[in-house]
C-alpha cells in the first residue's frame, strides 16, 4: 500500500511546489492550498472515487506547452457562433470571436459562488492554482444565442475556473469543447447559476488527446422554472472524470444530464452526477450511454437526493452500456436518497452486447455486417442524442461519433 | 429458381431437417405447409443463413448459386428475401433510414447507383400507397410499437422495395385480420413476375385463398411428405395434418 501511495504524493507535492512559486493573491487560494496540503488528491479509498484511480497521474509526464496550439483551432466543430478560446488554460484573444449582447470577462479566474473546495479535492487544487477562466453573464431576459467555449491544449497542467450566470428568463446555448494533442492535465471547475425561468443548454464535447487527463467539476444551481439542459459527449482522454453537482433550488426547476461515453484502448472515463431536488415539483432526467471497446472502462455514478420539502419530485436515471469487447468494463452506481414522501424516482441500468437478432435482421436485408454494427451502435446512442435541439451541434457530434467508429474499426 | 436437394440441418445437435428436396421454378409461388415443429421456420432460417443452424448435408442453390456458402447479406444480394415470422424491432433506427440502407447495400452489390434521400422517398411512398400504409410509417423506428399487422405489412413493404428474386414468407399471415391479410396478399401478388418466385410458409389454408400457389408441399418431421396442386391445401384444411403425419410415421 505504501508503495502505491507514494507516487501520488509526489504529484501532490509538485502541485504544492507550483503554488509556492505564485504570489498569494487572495485568502480563498490560501485556504484551498491548506485543504489540498492536508487532503491531497482523491483516492480510491474514498467512496466517491471507488471506481476511478488517479494513480496513472504519477507516471504521466506533462511536457511544456508547444507553440503550435493555434493549429488546433481548425479541429473545432464547424458551428457558426462567437467563441471564447483558451489555449493551454489561458485566454487567447487572437483565436476568439467575442459575442455581443452578453458579457464575457477573461484574464483571471471566474470564481463564481458554488464551488466547494472543502468537499471536492480537485476543486481545492483548482482554487489553489487557477489562473484564468471565463465569467459569462446574461442579464434578465437576454437571449444569448449560441456561444462556444473552447479549450485547446498541447501540454502542462492547468486549472480553468469558469462562472456562468443567467439572469431571470435569460437563455444561452453553451458549446464547450475540449481538445488537444500531447500529454497534459486539464482540471476545470464551473460555477453555473441559472435564474428563474432561464434556460442554459450546455453541450459538452470532451475530445482531449489520447494521453491527456481531464478532470472536470461542475456546480449548477437552477431557480424556479429554470432549466439546466446538458449533454456530454466523451470521446477523448486517457483518464477522464466529469463530475456534476446540480441543485434544483426553485419550484419546477429542471435538469437534464445526458451523456454518451465512447471509449477504446485503455481509456477510462467516469461520469459522476449528483442531483439535489431542493424545491417542490422539480424534475431531473439522466440518460447515459456507454459504448466500450478494447480494454476501456466506463463509470457512471448517479446520485439523486430529494430533500424533505421537494414533494412531487420527478427523477429518472438510466445508464446503459454496450460492451463491444470482452475486455471492456462498465461500473454503474445509482444512488437514491429521498426525504420527501410524495416523489417519483426511478433508475435503471443495462449492460449488453449488440443484439444478434437485430444484426441478423439487418444482414438478411443485405446490409453488410460492419455497416449493420455501425447502424446499431448509432441507434443505441440516439436516445441520448435525439433531444439535442441545436442542429449544427448535433450534426457535429454525430460526425465525431462516426469518425470515432471508423477509427475503432481500423 | 430455388433448388434444394437432400438438405439436412440440426439445431443444438438436434436433427430438424431430415433430407428436404424442393424446387421452386422462376415465376412460381409454392406453399409450404405442415404442423407445428415440422421444420418450416428452420428451413427459412437455414436458407437465409441465421447463426445456430448447422447444415449437415445436402445443397441449396438460387439460380445455380450455392446459397449455403454465402453470408446472410450475400444471400440477400443474390436475390433472397425472408419475411420474418417475428419481425425484429430496431429501436433508434428510423424505418426510412433502414430501408434506404438496405436498398442501397443491395444496389451496390448489383453495381447499381445508390439512391439519394429524395429518390428513395419517391419510391417508398409509391410502395406504401400500394400497401395502404400511412407515410408516417417511414418516420417511425423499425417495428417499434407496430401492431402485429403493421409489422407484417412492413415486411411486405421491405420486400416490395428490395425486389428479391426469391421471397420466403414465414407465416406472414399469422396475427393478421382479414383486411390486413388481403393487403399483404395483394402486395405479394403485385410482385408476381416471370423472374420472381416465392415460398409461402403457412399453417393455414386461408392465406392461399388470396395468394394462389402453383404447388403445395407438406412438411412433416423435416421432410416433404406430399406435394400437389392448390387443391392439396383445401384437402389439408378439411382433414387436418393428422392423416399426413400418420402416413409419414
Amino acid at each position: 500500500m505504501r508503495e502505491q501511495a507514494k507516487p501520488l504524493e509526489a504529484v501532490t507535492g509538485a502541485f504544492l511546489a507550483r503554488y509556492a512559486q505564485q504570489p498569494g493573491d487572495c485568502d480563498a487560494r490560501a485556504e484551498a492550498a491548506e485543504l489540498f496540503r492536508a487532503g491531497g488528491l482523491p483516492s480510491v479509498r474514498e467512496e466517491a472515487w471507488h471506481y476511478t484511480t488517479l494513480r496513472p497521474l504519477a507516471d504521466a509526464v506533462f511536457a511544456a506547452p508547444r507553440a503550435d496550439a493555434a493549429l488546433l483551432v481548425s479541429q473545432l466543430p464547424n458551428i457558426e457562433a462567437p467563441r471564447v478560446v483558451f489555449v493551454d488554460g489561458r485566454f487567447n484573444a487572437a483565436l476568439s470571436h467575442p459575442p455581443s449582447g452578453l458579457s464575457v470577462r477573461t484574464g483571471e479566474p471566474a470564481w463564481g459562488t458554488l464551488a466547494r473546495p472543502e468537499t471536492e479535492k480537485l476543486v481545492a487544487l483548482n482554487t489553489m492554482l487557477a489562473e484564468d477562466g471565463a465569467a459569462i453573464e446574461l442579464a434578465d431576459g437576454v437571449d444569448g444565442g449560441t456561444l462556444m467555449l473552447a479549450s485547446l491544449a498541447t501540454g502542462g497542467a492547468f486549472h480553468p475556473r469558469h462562472a456562468i450566470r443567467l439572469g431571470r428568463g435569460a437563455r444561452l446555448t453553451l458549446i464547450e469543447v475540449n481538445l488537444g494533442s500531447g500529454a497534459y492535465f486539464n482540471n476545470p471547475v464551473f460555477s453555473i447559476e441559472i435564474g428563474e425561468d432561464a434556460t442554459l443548454t450546455h453541450l459538452r464535447i470532451q475530445q482531449e488527446a489520447q494521453a491527456a487527463f481531464h478532470l472536470s467539476t461542475l456546480y449548477a444551481e437552477v431557480g424556479a422554472r429554470g432549466t439546466y439542459d446538458s449533454f456530454l459527449l466523451t470521446l477523448g482522454g486517457r483518464l477522464a472524470r466529469m463530475e456534476v453537482h446540480t441543485r434544483l433550488a426553485g419550484e419546477k426547476a429542471t435538469a437534464h444530464l445526458n451523456a454518451a461515453q465512447l471509449l477504446g484502448g485503455n481509456q477510462h472515463a467516469d461520469f459522476t452526477t449528483e442531483v439535489t431536488h431542493d424545491a417542490p415539483a422539480t424534475v431531473s432526467r439522466q440518460t447515459v450511454k456507454n459504448v466500450l471497446t478494447g480494454h476501456s472502462r466506463g463509470v457512471f455514478q448517479g446520485k439523486i437526493a430529494v430533500s424533505r420539502i421537494a414533494q412531487k419530485t420527478d427523477g429518472y436515471q438510466m445508464n446503459q452500456a454496450l460492451l463491444l469487447s470482452p475486455d471492456a468494463e462498465i461500473d454503474s452506481k445509482p444512488e437514491l436518497e429521498i426525504y420527501a414522501d410524495d416523489v417519483k424516482c426511478s433508475h435503471g441500468a443495462t449492460v449488453g452486447e449488440l443484439d444478434s437478432d437485430q444484426l441478423f435482421y439487418l444482414r438478411s436485408r443485405g446490409v453488410p455486417e460492419a455497416e449493420a454494427r455501425s447502424l446499431l451502435v448509432r441507434a443505441f446512442l440516439n436516445e441520448a442524442l435525439d433531444p439535442i435541439a441545436h442542429e449544427a451541434a448535433r450534426e457535429a457530434m454525430e460526425g465525431m461519433i462516426a469518425a470515432w467508429w471508423e477509427g475503432r474499426k481500423a | 429458381m430455388l433448388e434444394i436437394k437432400g438438405l439436412t440441418a440440426t439445431v443444438e445437435g438436434k436433427a430438424i431437417l431430415n433430407g428436404i428436396d424442393l424446387v421452386v421454378p422462376d415465376g412460381e409461388v409454392h406453399a409450404l405447409m405442415g404442423p407445428n415443429g415440422s421444420g418450416k421456420s428452420t428451413l427459412s432460417y437455414v436458407l437465409s443463413g441465421r447463426e445456430g443452424y448447422e447444415v449437415t448435408g445436402g445443397t441449396a442453390t438460387i439460380n445455380g448459386r450455392d446459397l449455403l456458402a454465402l453470408t446472410p447479406e450475400q444471400r440477400a444480394a443474390a436475390g433472397l428475401f425472408l419475411a420474418f415470422q417475428y419481425p425484429v424491432e430496431l429501436p433508434g433506427v428510423g424505418n426510412a433510414n433502414f430501408l434506404r440502407t438496405a436498398l442501397n447495400a443491395i444496389r451496390r452489390s448489383r453495381g447499381e447507383e445508390e439512391l439519394n434521400a429524395v429518390q428513395f422517398l419517391k419510391l417508398a411512398r409509391a410502395e406504401l400507397k400500394q400497401l395502404s400504409m400511412a407515410d408516417d410509417m417511414l418516420k417511425r423506428n423499425v417495428n417499434v410499437g407496430f401492431s402485429g399487422g403493421e409489422k407484417k405489412r412492413n415486411e411486405v413493404l421491405q420486400m416490395a422495395i428490395l425486389r428479391p428474386k426469391l421471397a420466403i414468407l414465414d407465416e406472414t399471415d399469422s396475427g393478421l385480420d382479414i383486411d390486413a391479410l388481403k393487403i399483404v396478399a395483394d402486395g405479394v401478388n403485385a410482385l408476381r413476375a416471370p423472374d420472381f418466385s416465392a415460398l409461402v410458409i403457412t399453417h393455414y389454408q386461408r392465406l392461399l385463398d388470396y395468394i394462389v400457389p402453383d404447388r403445395v408441399h407438406v412438411l412433416v418431421h423435416g421432410r416433404i411428405v406430399r406435394s400437389g396442386g392448390p387443391e392439396l391445401a383445401q384437402e389439408l384444411e378439411a382433414t387436418g395434418y393428422a392423416a399426413v403425419t400418420a402416413e409419414a410415421a
